[in-house]
């Protein structure tokens, strides 16, 4: 197990210091910065203070290992744009984003694992012929089109949900969160339900074709002539063997839904750090996009580790040789 | 006498597929009397496993039990609904499977899965399932059983989960067992320790058993009585030593015939030519007809069921001789 | 037998990928909705391709672009005398024009993108299998970090170092693309290499290039044209996602996702159309080919991975 890890720990040092190459020769190839951050009628002297003040009259190679220990010290440097810390900036967005692609997954798992139980379990019931024609439709609809036709139906025609913004939000654990007020829901729905969109196709298929086969599986058969009730069959016995394709895949989506969620915090002005890299391209906010793709990769690296962990605690074969050894 | 405790009568389970009806079994009956061990014997499509299902209730769509009686007990089971069939599975009515590395759940723990098949039947804490699922196990030769419960499947053999398996059948003490070729999948030394331990304890237990093969000599060592499936029907039945010894209808006999060790060494297995028919396309008379040495005439009409001096009964035109006995 | 003695003109080596052809169309025809996928596309590549000679306006043309049609609602009179069946968008276009332009652009830096990330993909994923080694260590690394990361943060992170234009946005769409197509062949390689028949033609002295082509290759094609379908479904809405960010195409070049983008901030006031129907536009296009592509994976190799 500690062998696992460690091996782990390692790939994912080899992909964050790829990462910190790559993005940092990345942006220095593309347009000198110092016209984004000074005023157009700037005089020369101005503009070689801003250079100096930044850093940017250093060779290639001093700001590269200049910008690694600042790296490796947790600094990204100030932002262009903001001034303050990029880190910070990014952390402090964070918070919401993770919010709100906890409440896509969390909507994906609630609408997806119940529709995808009933068509693979009833193949034939026309209602599993458009739960499946609605996951293939899923697939292709794109999603910063179906965020537009959600602010469409139910804010401008219907009325019924807030179009932008968060919403009040209540500190918990210090941490503040959309979740526990009903306002806050109703902010944060249409923006979940879009980020969702995707992944609820996705967790119909795999749930539907996980039961499907779960259900011909004799140790279904065996259970029925145990004389266990459908719930206790479905709800346990197949619920428990889809569960593992299930959570893995999702644990690797989670990393796609805090990419995504770029464009949805755009369409619904989420206030979250996909909104605020958006922001830092169009502006070319060098250290602000660094840094948002270091605190991603982290995330990333984090969570696929999360995953293979879930992924042995759910399915005891694959305990038993982490143990074992 | 006392009365039997499962009554097969005239059962008929057919599939509706797409290419047609397919008549897995077709006007079957038989009984099975308290303790008593019955060997199902056929090919594989012959009807024996959705015999077994259609007892238990389980046949899924596209098949149905289009006709016939199944009585346990005297009670009725054939259009029950799902619940009240429910309340028979696993309780008076158990099944094991062919393959034990199947039938148990691979992610679920061995505890999970006996307790709950003891607390779907009767209201009992945790703790008394636990230890009634231990003393299962304890009974079918697990050793360290309280241990063993919180294993999961693949800790444990072919032959140690089938064991788990026949516990679990065992928790309720039902009247009867369906095995549905329970040593198949089994390495045969495995396969012969099963077979006497599963003797032992319906003996114990007074439990019958419906002993679901296409293996022979299996049946020779532990049925009381056998019948012998083709097609969908029983070709012929009685006490297994009459049947395998002289058996009637050609099928047997054939069968019989092509049996490694049946016969004196060095001279030639005997084979059944021909194959299996389709269960689709079935001919209006007896189904053995085209590949029976003996067919005649007449046997392109359905034989109807006759019966012997030994008690037997049998679906054949032209029996096989018998030497020393009237058929 | 007799037949061919009858004709001595056999043409054996024709005949039988004929054959292949017109069963593997028989078997795609089998499925009615892969059939209507299919022609959607066709429809939908055809207007695209006859926009400039049945599009009512030239949307490029400012001469004939009119303000005082903008923002006009489905079905009104344009000033020019034309019905504009879609309405108009923010500067007085005809959206059905916007849209037969729009699909244009969609449709050509999808395809684009496509066959240069096929080339690429194909390549190198030829190269890690054939070479093995380090080599291919290094490739499938490469492949394996670009499959890990999303491919919206990729694509965004890269037109944010190149800037936009439609060169950019390919090149972006390509290297988002590339990893898929190299580990698809580089698996198919894999196993074709292992055949014997690849043995004998390199046992007959054949070169490693004549190996590669003649025999390897044509052998990842049918996974190759699979992968095809749905990357460049894929790329088309990666293209317009990034596009309506306003870090895609310039307004210059008007897909689908700038007509969108332009569309967005008149929705808050209900004049949907301008978002609604181009919109609609690209999700038949990508409907359409990712039909055609779940029946082509149907068709060419059932136990394809994903």
């Amino acid at each position: 197990m500690l062998a696992f890890i460690i091996r782990r720990i390692s790939q994912a040092f080899f992909v964050v210091v790829a990462m910190v190459v790559l993005v940092f020769f990345g942006t220095y190839v593309i347009g000198d910065p110092v016209w984004m951050m000074v005023p157009g009628d700037a005089t020369q002297e101005q503009i070689e203070a801003v250079r100096r003040d930044f850093g940017f009259d250093q060779p290639v190679y001093v700001q590269f290992f200049k910008f690694l220990g600042d790296v490796l010290h947790g600094e990204f440097g100030r932002s262009y744009v903001h001034g303050s810390s990029a880190i910070n900036l990014i952390l402090d967005r964070m918070p919401a984003t993770l919010e709100l692609a906890l409440a896509a997954l969390i909507l994906a798992v609630l609408i997806g694992i119940p529709l995808g139980l009933f068509a693979g379990l009833k193949p034939d019931h026309p209602a599993s012929r458009s739960i499946m024609a609605v996951s293939i439709l899923g697939f292709s609809l794109p999603t910063f089109w179906v965020g537009l036709m959600l602010i469409m139906l139910f804010s401008v025609m219907l009325g019924w949900l807030p179009a932008t913004g968060r919403g009040p939000v209540v500190s918990i654990f210090g941490l503040e969160t959309s979740m526990l007020s009903l306002e806050g829901w109703r902010h944060l729905f249409l923006p979940a339900i879009n980020l969702a969109l995707l992944k609820i196709s996705l967790v119909i298929r795999l749930t539907r074709s996980g039961a499907r086969e779960a259900a011909l599986q004799d140790y279904v058969k065996f259970a029925r002539a145990k004389g266990l009730s459908q719930q206790r069959i479905v709800g346990v016995h197949i619920l428990k063997n889809i569960l593992i394709p299930i959570v893995t895949v999702l644990g690797l989506e989670f990393g796609s839904l805090v990419a995504f969620s770029v464009v949805t915090e755009t369409i619904f002005a989420w206030p979250g750090m996909g909104k605020l890299l958006l922001e830092a391209i169009q502006r070319l906010d060098r250290p602000l996009i660094v840094a948002y793709v270091m605190v991603v990769v982290l995330l990333f690296v984090t969570i696929n580790l999360i995953v293979d962990i879930l992924y042995s605690a759910l399915d005891p074969r694959v305990r038993l040789t982490g143990t074992q050894s | 006498m006392s009365s039997p405790v499962l009554v097969v009568d005239n059962l008929a389970t057919h599939f509706f597929t797409r290419d047609g009806v397919v008549k897995s079994v077709d006007g079957i009956s038989f009984n099975v009397m308290p303790g008593e061990v019955l060997g199902l014997v056929g090919e594989s499509g012959s009807g024996k496993s959705v015999t077994g299902f259609s007892i238990m209730g389980l046949i899924d769509p596209p098949g149905k039990i289009v006709s016939g009686s199944i009585r346990l007990n005297g009670e009725e089971l054939v259009g029950r609904d799902d619940a009240s069939m429910r309340k028979v599975r696993g309780k008076s009515l158990a099944m094991i499977f062919q393959d034990p590395m199947m039938t148990l759940n691979p992610v679920l723990r061995i505890d999970t899965q006996m307790m709950e098949a003891v607390q779907a039947h009767e209201a009992v804490s945790d703790k008394a399932a636990r230890a009634r699922s231990a003393a299962a196990l304890a009974m079918v030769g697990i050793p360290a059983p309280e241990e063993r419960l919180s294993a999961y499947p693949h800790q444990f053999s072919g032959g140690m989960r089938q064991r788990v398996a026949i516990a679990i059948a065992l928790l309720h003490r039902p009247a009867l067992i369906i095995a549905d070729e329970p040593t198949t999948a089994l390495d045969v030394t495995i396969q012969s320790q099963i077979l006497s331990e599963v003797q032992r304890l319906c003996a114990e237990s007074g439990t019958a058993l419906v002993w679901i093969t296409h293996d022979l000599a299996v049946v020779a060592g532990l049925a009381d009585r056998v019948a012998v499936m083709y097609a969908g029907r029983i070709a012929e039945q009685g006490r297994v030593d009459d049947v395998l010894d002289r058996p009637l209808h050609p099928y047997t006999h054939g069968l019989i015939g092509s049996v490694p060790g049946a016969h004196l060494e060095g001279t030639r297995l005997h084979q059944i030519r021909g194959s299996t028919p389709s269960l689709g396309q079935l001919p209006p008379g007896c189904a053995f007809e085209p590949r029976c040495d003996r067919a005649g005439p007449a046997c392109s009409t359905m034989p109807v069921i006759s019966q012997a001096s030994d008690g037997r009964a049998y679906r054949c035109f032209n029996p096989v001789p018998q030497q020393g006995v009237t058929a | 037998m007799s037949r061919v003695d009858l004709t001595p003109v056999a043409k054996p080596p024709t005949a039988r990928p004929q054959g292949e052809l017109r069963r593997f169309i028989q078997r795609f025809a089998e499925d009615r909705v892969a059939l209507v996928g299919f022609g959607l596309l066709v429809l939908i590549i055809l207007v695209a391709v006859l926009a400039p000679v049945i599009a009512p306006q030239n949307p490029y043309d400012l001469g004939k672009v009119d303000i005082m049609d903008s923002r006009q609602p489905p079905g009104v009179k344009a000033g020019d005398g034309f019905t504009m069946w879609l309405g108009s968008d923010g500067v007085g276009r005809d959206l059905v024009s916007g849209i037969l332009y729009g699909l244009r652009i969609s449709l050509m830096v999808g395809v684009i993108s496509g066959v240069l990330a096929a080339t690429l993909g194909l390549f190198l994923g030829l190269t890690a299998a054939y070479m093995g080694g380090r080599v291919e260590t290094l490739i499938m690394r490469i492949v394996d970090l670009q499959l890990s990361l999303p491919s919206v943060l990729v694509a965004l992170i890269l037109v944010a170092l190149l800037g936009k234009g439609v060169d950019k946005i390919i090149l972006a769409l390509v290297v988002v693309q590339w990893a898929y197509y190299a580990r698809t062949v580089r698996g198919s390689a894999l196993v074709e290499r292992r055949k014997e028949y690849v043995e004998a033609a390199r046992s007959l002295g054949l070169s490693h290039a004549r190996t590669v082509f003649k025999h390897i290759l044509p052998n990842c094609l049918a996974p190759v044209i699979v992968i095809a379908t749905v990357q460049t479904a894929h790329a088309i809405s990666l293209e317009a996602t990034l596009s309506f960010l306003g870090v895609g195409l310039p307004q210059t070049e008007p897909s689908l996702g700038v007509l969108i983008a332009n569309g967005f901030q008149y929705m808050l006031s209900g004049k949907y159309w301008i978002s609604f129907f181009p919109g609609l536009a690209l999700l038949l296009t990508i409907v359409a080919i990712n039909l055609v592509g779940d029946r082509l994976r149907d068709v060419l190799n059932p136990r394809l991975e994903k």
